[in-house]
């Protein structure tokens, strides 16, 4: 017996003479062949009480530096923001954890009706009229989105802007040479994707254009230009695709009014914790058009033999367990727990909210960028409007500064290069600004980061590259 | 005791379903936002009139108060397996332990950025290095990938590491074989990893069928996916042969992990002849499922296969001059080779559901070896002895166990008309009798087996079964919860014998009752209408 189950011996002898075996043992030796028997126990540790291993866990997690024990500027992807009480406590709740994917739906009217209400939360913010019950996270979810495309018309070539994220990219080229499709970058120019490339890039071979709003320097992307370039060059049958960080659609025009089809993205901003990069969830929003090509479940209302209104899960002709090979997906567990996160935050946040917090990171985030860019050896990697994260370049080694800044407690972003190996971003840092972080606290990095660069400059003199920072873009 | 046999109106019943968005009032707010400590400039100045949205969305505009009493009365529409019990076959509903709920929500776990330097990380990596080891020896396996995020995941991971595999030798091959009794996921996978599905014949057993596999393994083959034991409960007794004919063409062997559960340090897909696991953390390693995720599925791979592993991958090094970070004989890293000359890459952003990797981990250490094999053989224990009992109390005249004679089990007298045998985790019952005999079908008895308190098993599937009824109990429940499901599920059949219209228009107690599915597909209405 272990401390999760309760076999007595008396249970032990009943149970055994009810199956009509000797022992449990013999069950095992009916069935499975001698030589694919594990003939020894397992070369674990033998187990622990459960506050041994609280402790052990404890331990563990006092290995690590969080965002609890240093002043954490760190972003690119994933961002330290308040998460409200209530969702802990909803989340905790036995009804809401413990289930499984609503397969009887008369008993799992709850979990359904958040299912409903997420897709309805992430409709308003997308601004585009179907969405599904939540996908794993963000890269993973434009690589669905393209294999959405490739099954919609059948093209053979995904074009993208280098402005997405490198794990994206390096997700999509992934899944794109599974399923048999061509990946082409365009590169940035000032900051955002190029727009004369982007538009040579695209043909009529193109089965989705992909970028990033924000992209993944913090720039905000004239997302309608660059789908109605797309559209332009590559018909209606394209499918312009766009990832973005819902966060900041409080203040940035939502893609259903920039001509994307599919807006998709990582979820964690939304009442999910860190958690060293997941569970959170990716969302997945589309035009009307693609609703039966859409990945994994969806939520739809309808009513009982008695006329009540209800919830179900709803064009399960799309998915794996009824097409199998023929299903739009393969998804079958997601993230039903972390869209429920998601859901409860975003209420908790309501209509005024929303765009109040998003108004907030605006500013502070402009006041941190001319802080910084303030700073000898500090500049603009671009001059393009951001809204909650920017990159600057040090005239510095990036790694040197950011160990003198975690010295003095402050972690001051992400290294770019470190992130994108790519050489026109060496020297950059990528600085993400929360809720969480004040005008003390962007004071405080401004001050750290100005000792950091300044105790590894590299050169004297004026290291500024002479961008302007401002909304002329 | 019977629970009602028509329409009751419950205290649930007569309250509608009122979604967030009809709550509220214009003007009502929970969120109280920080002061604005920086200057106030205009947002046009800082955003050009192109960038900006004019309309702010429709969100709620409800108070906390009105948020907390909303999803909590919504939340006691939901069974739950804390309240009762759950035998959905293939999904392994064991009890999910709240310590690793606690130490999940430690902050140095918690609020631990993703991009955190990996020297500021140890404690994360340590787990995850500890966590693929363990893994390792359980699979028997050498290498482990934690990256996948659900099992789903960790199939597609698994057969493009097949593509990437082939490709590296030169050889482009097209065919993925699959047994018909084979999880949806599976074939759903195949062909997203742009692969031809080829379906695999199961024999009388209830196991692969070697001709048909014979005839279908060539050099076009990439790989074959199977689970053991498979989605009928059964355990291929010819695994070893299976893979010599999958290997002698040169092919990969896969083993879906949804099953693991039933052979934890009892038996190993390494030593069946398998080159690449996924496992379902959120099932033979309990996370909470969430109501449908989330999950996490790693890999674990042969040596041969190891090469095109994703990345990043997790490295361990001896402390050398002093370097070790806490003090222990050991530091450890996180590897992205961009050159990644031999990768698949990335299948997602960063390193994979770390809260469900804690908490595995947790239960791992809880268990140890001892109480893993304990585990599975408690699982296999309580699935026999439900079976057993239903065999007693006669519901296997109605509800007879598939591919019956498979299993073995020499104390069951010859021709016993409600022959039963033993099973492994979980077994399958086929409904065709009761259907004929009583007038139900399975999805009938599900339906009624709610009023009765119970969330049914997985239902309709595998789709060979005839109306399928797959049980999964798990090592968790006790004698008593096992005893008083087998006597309900005899004395359902009784009342349909007596009368199959209460089970056909079952249920009658839940917060709403049979919903119009047909209608809801054909007139998607799957957002709030304002």
């Amino acid at each position: 017996m272990t401390q999760y189950t309760s076999v007595t011996d008396s249970d032990l002898a009943a149970m055994l003479a009810a199956i009509g075996v000797s022992s449990v043992q013999e069950i095992f030796d009916r069935q499975i062949p001698q030589e694919v028997r594990l003939g020894r126990p397992l070369e674990l540790p033998d187990g622990k009480s459960e506050q041994e291993v609280y402790e052990h866990m404890r331990a563990l997690a006092a290995g690590n530096v969080s965002a609890e024990d240093e002043l954490c500027f760190l972003g690119a992807g994933m961002y330290d923001h308040y998460v409200p009480s209530i969702v802990d406590m909803l989340m905790e709740r036995s009804e809401f954890l413990t289930p499984y994917t609503p397969y009887q739906p008369e008993i799992s009217q709850g979990g359904l009706q958040v299912m409903f209400e997420y897709q309805t939360a992430i409709c308003e913010l997308t601004g585009l009229p179907v969405s599904n019950a939540s996908v794993y996270e963000g890269p993973s979810a434009v690589a669905s989105a393209g294999y959405l495309a490739k099954l919609h018309n059948g093209r053979k070539r995904f074009v993208v802007s280098a402005g997405l994220h490198p794990h994206t990219l390096a997700t999509l080229r992934t899944y794109a040479h599974g399923y048999g499709i061509e990946v082409v970058e365009v590169p940035l120019a000032g900051g955002v994707t190029d727009p004369s490339v982007w538009a040579e890039a695209i043909d009529q071979d193109t089965s989705a254009a992909i970028f990033a709003q924000p992209n993944f320097y913090g720039a905000v992307e004239d997302a309608a230009a660059l789908s109605a370039a797309a559209k332009e060059a590559g018909g209606e049958q394209l499918v312009t695709i766009a990832q973005v960080d819902p966060i900041v659609l409080g203040v940035l025009a939502p893609p259903g009014e920039c001509r994307v089809d599919v807006a998709v993205g990582e979820g964690q901003s939304l009442g999910n914790r860190l958690d060293y990069g997941g569970p959170s969830f990716g969302f997945f929003a589309a035009r009307e058009d693609y609703l039966r090509r859409m990945p994994g479940r969806i939520a739809g209302e309808t009513i009982d033999v008695d006329g009540r209104r209800g919830f179900v899960l709803t064009l399960q002709t799309r998915e794996q367990h009824i097409r199998r090979e023929k299903a739009t997906s393969n998804i079958c567990t997601s993230q039903a727990l972390n869209a429920l996160a998601g859901v409860v935050y975003l209420s908790w946040l309501g209509r005024r909210g929303f765009v109040e917090l998003g108004e907030l990171l605006l500013r502070r985030t402009h006041y941190a960028r001319e802080e910084l860019c303030a700073l000898d050896g500090v500049s603009p990697l671009h001059s393009q409007p951001v809204v909650r994260e920017f990159a600057v370049r040090l005239d510095a080694d990036v790694a040197a500064v950011r160990r003198y800044c975690a010295a003095a407690g402050v972690n001051p972003g992400a290294d770019l290069y470190a992130l994108t190996g790519r050489e026109e971003d060496r020297g950059g840092l990528l600085v993400a600004i929360t809720e969480r972080r004040s005008r003390a606290d962007i004071d405080t990095l401004a001050q750290v980061l100005g000792e950091g660069v300044a105790a590894e400059r590299l050169t004297t003199g004026d290291a500024g590259r002479g961008v302007e920072v401002g909304a002329s873009a | 005791m019977r629970p009602p046999t028509q329409s009751t109106d419950t205290p649930l019943q007569r309250e509608p379903a009122v979604t967030i968005f009809e709550r509220g009032a214009p003007g009502r707010r929970a969120f109280q936002c920080p002061t604005l400590d920086v200057p106030d400039v205009r947002v046009e100045e800082l955003l050009p009139a192109h960038l900006r949205r004019v309309e702010p969305p429709r969100l709620p505009e409800v108070s906390e108060p009105e948020i907390v009493r909303h999803y909590v009365r919504l939340s006691k529409r939901n069974f739950d397996l804390d309240s009762g019990f759950y035998p959905l076959g293939s999904c392994t509903m064991k009890h999910n332990p709240r310590l690793h709920e606690r130490v999940a929500a430690l902050p140095g776990h918690a609020r631990l950025h993703p991009l955190q330097d990996p020297e500021r990380a140890q404690g994360a990596l340590e787990l995850m290095w500890n966590l693929e080891r363990a893994l390792s020896e359980i699979s028997g396996l050498p290498h482990v990938c934690l990256q996948p995020s659900a099992g789903s995941h960790g199939e597609l991971a698994g057969v493009l590491l097949t593509r990437a595999y082939h490709e590296a030798r030169g050889e482009t091959r097209h065919k993925v074989l699959t047994p018909d009794t084979a999880h949806g996921t599976n074939p759903a996978t195949v062909t997203m990893a742009g692969f031809q599905v080829v379906k695999i014949a199961t024999n009388p057993d209830g196991g692969v069928d070697l001709d048909d596999l014979r005839a279908k393994a060539d050099t076009d083959v990439a790989c074959l996916m199977l689970t053991n034991p498979n989605t009928l409960g059964l355990f291929d007794p010819n695994i070893q042969e299976i893979a010599k004919v999958v290997h002698e063409v040169g092919a990969t062997l896969y083993y879906d992990g949804a099953n693991l559960n039933a052979v934890m340090g009892l038996s190993r897909p390494g030593d069946m002849g398998f080159d690449i696991v996924h496992f379902n953390l959120h099932k033979s390693f309990t996370q909470p499922h969430g109501g449908g995720g989330p999950g996490s599925g790693p890999i674990a791979v042969s040596d041969r296969i190891e090469p095109f592993l994703p990345v990043p991958r997790i490295v361990r090094r001896e402390a050398s001059n002093g370097a070790a970070a806490r003090g222990g004989d050991a530091s450890f890293d996180l590897v992205e080779d961009w050159a990644g000359a031999k990768s698949i890459g990335r299948l997602r952003g960063f390193q994979g559901n770390y809260g469900c990797f804690v908490r595995s981990y947790a239960y791992i250490r809880s268990l140890g070896a001892p109480g893993l094999k304990d585990a599975s053989e408690t699982a296999v224990l309580n699935a026999n002895y439900l079976l057993a009992r239903l065999g007693e109390l006669g519901v296997l005249k109605f509800l007879p166990l598939a591919y019956a004679n498979a299993h073995s089990n020499a104390s069951i007298p010859e021709g016993d008309e409600a022959v039963r045998g033993l099973c492994l985790h979980e077994f399958v019952l086929s409904g065709g009798p009761m259907k004929r005999n009583l007038q139900i079908k399975t999805l009938d008895l599900a339906k009624r087996m709610l009023d009765y308190g119970y969330h049914p098993p997985t239902v309709y599937f595998p789709l060979l079964v005839e109306e399928a009824l797959m049980v999964e109990p798990t090592e968790t429940e006790t004698k008593e919860t096992l005893d008083s499901f087998a006597e309900a599920l005899a004395e359902l059949l009784a009342e349909a014998a007596e009368d199959p219209e209460i089970a056909l228009h079952a249920p009658y107690t839940t917060p709403v009752r049979r919903l119009d599915e047909v209608g809801a597909a054909k007139n998607p209405v799957i957002r709030q209408a304002f």
